[in-house]
């Protein structure tokens, strides 16, 4: 059948030529379109992220997800791993550019890609797909609901900055990005900053907040899941990696 | 959304993980998404050993307003014992 695809754990090379787990899914023929990088959320290489690598080949992209954390806790549990990252300081820039980049030299070696790769990511994630489309080259950008990207966390949080503003330029790919119109990081305010610059400097983009909606709308195991955003969302991924990343060959819509 | 903030202690215990007891000397506490509580957000403790596997920690899951009750029952438990025996 056509829309067969193989899941499972496998390897990528990821910053500073380390060899990392990673989670992937590719359709078993050929489909002369693109591939996904699904970046993890802080909260781990879970479940969740998996099932959205297997949305991505059940639409006819091979997606994978390197584990962000696998230098942490090699083996360990999602969460476990998850924790010791956190207790070991987060994932820097750096390491996420190095990571995903060998996401992308994994989807490129997929057979039949038309080489075209997109980026994707859910709260930390949105703000690292950002990130990795003002570093690395990709074709297509979907950031979630992404904090931080203009605004430094507040005071009390005691974090360095963290603000991506000065490499938006370097941004090239078009953008897709989902928001929750309830949501305070990113606040209003700062999608609408981010949608200004975007349009300054001539970046294609589309940009939807969505009315009852907050942070994590999409997270359908949290309160705050909100049902019409989240498959309004969906399909408007679909429609923009069908844009950008190529209709897959023999795979209906 | 996710916090970011992370504020570590050292500690000396012990705590009972999934296979074992185990003695403790960190902690990390922060407040962000949970794993398995049902919330958006929850304030997370980690109490681990310091060399142990990452599988070895003791996890908790906490809305604010149960860790604020924790850390007064805490508080009140202390202050109830003479001071003599907390060292």
């Amino acid at each position: 059948m056509p829309d067969e695809f193989l899941c499972g754990t496998t390897t990528v090379v990821g910053n500073g030529g380390d060899v990392i787990e990673a989670y992937a899914a590719t359709p078993v023929a050929p489909t002369g379109a693109g591939g996904v990088v699904v970046i993890h959320h802080m909260p781990g290489f879970d479940e969740a992220t998996k099932e959205i690598v297997r949305r991505f080949a059940s639409w006819g992209y091979a997606a994978v997800a390197p584990n962000l954390h696998h230098r942490d806790a090699p083996g360990a549990a999602s969460d476990d791993a998850a924790a010791a990252n956190r207790a070991a300081g987060g994932v820097s820039d750096e390491q996420l550019l190095g990571d995903v980049s060998g996401a992308v030299d994994h989807l490129r070696a997929v057979s039949g890609s038309n080489g075209t790769v997109g980026t994707i990511g859910f709260c930390s994630g949105g703000r690292q797909s950002l990130l990795a489309g003002t570093g690395l080259p990709v074709d297509a950008v979907v950031d979630c609901y992404g904090a931080f990207v203009l605004a430094d966390p507040p005071a009390e949080m005691n974090r360095p900055s963290m603000t991506i503003r000065d490499r938006l330029s370097s941004l090239t790919a078009p953008v897709l990005g989902l928001f929750g119109a309830e949501d305070s990081y990113p606040s209003p305010a700062e999608v609408a900053e981010l949608d200004a610059i975007l349009t300054a400097q001539g970046t294609e983009h589309t940009f939807v907040s969505y009315d009852g909606a907050g942070h994590a709308f999409f997270a359908v195991d949290r309160p705050a899941y909100r049902v019409a955003a989240a498959v309004d969302g969906w399909q408007r991924i679909a429609d923009f990696y069908h844009e950008h990343l190529g209709q897959p060959q023999g795979w209906g819509r | 959304m996710c916090t970011y903030t992370t504020e570590r202690a050292t500690v000396s215990g012990s705590g009972k993980g999934p296979a074992r007891w185990t003695r403790l000397d960190t902690a990390t506490v922060y407040f962000d998404h949970p794993v398995h509580a049902l919330a958006d957000h929850t304030l997370n403790i980690d109490l681990a050993p310091h060399e142990g596997a990452p599988g070895d920690r003791v996890a908790l899951e906490l809305t604010a307003e149960a860790a604020l009750a924790l850390a007064d029952a805490i508080h009140v438990a202390l202050d109830a014992v003479p001071a003599d025996l907390k060292v």
